[in-house]
């Protein structure tokens, strides 16, 4: 089978592969790139665990093909924190927003997207902007109240940027 | 599998007439990636629609409608406010489909073509009078979009065809639309019964309409008999109370683990009054 030459960039680093046709965005990370923080959850779609962005857009990478990726630019768990910690990470550990933490960097990647698109969500926009995201321990309320107080404190940092 | 990038549906066209094993076309990839994980469909030959020029765009026809192009994401339909004024039906079923993930990839042609009864971006596209283009070997023909379903899991295009691209009419002046499911929860499920109404206004009066059903027969119905039940009326309780009536008659469901036939003919008929009301509603001008 011929593989596919893929080039793309991930986390502002560009980047080369070569792919197997049928091989998904997420095992060309996982396996090739060796970013083993986006996690199969259950490789259909249904629980965001491997959610990263393409070209800005959140997708899950177990429904893309790597092919697809070529001459795109994705965006991953591994590139959210620059010099120090993304305020939804450090919210995510105060308010202990996660137990095993499986579905964490997909919750973190999915929650980056809807505050770059609303920065000021009500708690319903949360949820719903989040319900392909499953989390099977938390209970969802102290990922609600994480991503809100990440928000708040977002907004203040852009305020006094302004 | 041979993975193929097209730069026209011509040449897409022509690589599927020309492909001996199993084929698929690969635009938002939501179900084919699923299927083919599951096993369910080990394609020899993958036709990526997406390298084809206009693909992405949403453009207006020269007549006042909308031509979609057929690997426009679900989330870029819900974010195109001319698009959404005129349609609101038909992006709000497409928008129910799915997490925010899958409405960054999913498409309508895509959920068209999967062919499934409860598909929620179908009955809006019926009601609405959408039509596709359908690109085969030996050219391009229009088709209405009711006439694409032929059962569970099956279209009615020829080997070799492939959308090429989903038309919305002018909306006109006093026209709206409305699409309804019923679900157990509040997001990421199936439809057990989805209807929508498109109807328009003279005054008080309806003067147009077409109601489609989604998810209580083998293929999703636009039903003759709803939309007579409503021409000619101010939409008042009695007419209201004929649409339920046609709605379930209409209703040929099965019972599975999601709904009982009998559950799903009662919800058919108040999908249908409370559609057609937020339908009005639209027309008069009275909500988003």
């Amino acid at each position: 089978m011929s593989k596919i030459h893929v080039t793309t960039t991930v986390n502002g680093d560009p980047v080369e592969f070569l792919a197997d046709p049928r091989e998904t965005l997420l095992d060309a990370l996982r396996n090739q790139l060796d970013l083993t923080g986006t996690k199969e959850g259950c490789g259909t779609g249904d629980c965001g665990a491997c959610s990263v962005t393409v070209d800005g857009t959140l997708v899950c990478s177990c429904l893309m093909l790597a092919a697809e990726a070529n001459g795109k630019r994705v965006e991953t768990i591994e590139g959210m924190a620059k010099e120090a910690l993304h305020p939804l990470q450090r919210k995510f550990i105060e308010h202990a927003a996660l137990q095993c933490g499986f579905c964490t960097p997909g919750i973190l990647v999915a929650a980056k997207a809807l505050l770059e698109r609303n920065p000021d969500p009500t708690d319903t926009e949360v949820r719903y902007w989040l319900a392909g995201n499953l989390c099977r321990c938390t209970g969802y309320d102290k990922i609600i109240r994480a991503v809100q107080d990440a928000a708040a404190e977002m907004r203040q940092e852009h305020r006094g940027a302004a | 599998m041979r993975y193929h990038t097209p730069t026209s549906f011509a040449d897409a066209a022509a690589i599927a007439a020309g492909a001996s094993g199993t084929l698929r076309f690969l635009a938002g990839g939501t179900d084919v990636l699923v299927q083919m994980r599951a096993g369910m469909v080990q394609p020899d030959d993958l036709i990526d629609l997406k390298h084809i020029p206009g693909v992405d765009k949403i453009e207006r026809t020269a007549e006042g409608g909308w031509r979609i192009g057929v690997a426009v994401p679900g989330i870029v339909l819900g974010g195109h406010a001319d698009l959404v004024r005129d349609w609101p039906g038909v992006v709000e079923g497409m928008n129910l489909v799915g997490s925010t993930q899958v409405q960054g990839r999913a498409t309508l042609a895509g959920n068209l073509c999967n062919g499934s009864p409860a598909a929620d971006s179908v009955p809006g596209l019926i009601a609405a009078g959408a039509t596709v283009t359908v690109t085969g070997p030996n050219g391009s023909r229009d088709l209405p979009v009711e006439q694409v379903p032929a059962g569970p899991g099956k279209t009615n295009l020829a080997k070799g065809e492939v959308i090429s691209a989903i038309t919305l009419p002018p909306r006109g002046k006093n026209g709206g639309d409305a699409y309804l499911r019923f679900i157990p929860r509040t997001e990421m499920d199936i439809a057990v019964v989805g209807c929508a109404v498109s109807l328009r206004l003279d005054g008080d009066k309806v003067v147009e309409a077409r109601v489609a059903l989604g998810a209580v027969a083998p293929t999703v119905l636009l039903s003759e008999a709803c939309a007579r039940a409503i021409i000619g009326t101010t939409l008042d309780d009695a007419a209201l109370g004929a649409l339920a009536k046609a709605a379930e008659g209409e209703a040929k469901p099965i019972s599975d683990k999601r709904g009982t036939k009998e559950f799903r003919i009662a919800v058919a008929g108040v999908l249908a009054r409370r559609a057609a009301k937020i339908a009005y509603d639209r027309a008069k001008g009275l909500k988003a």
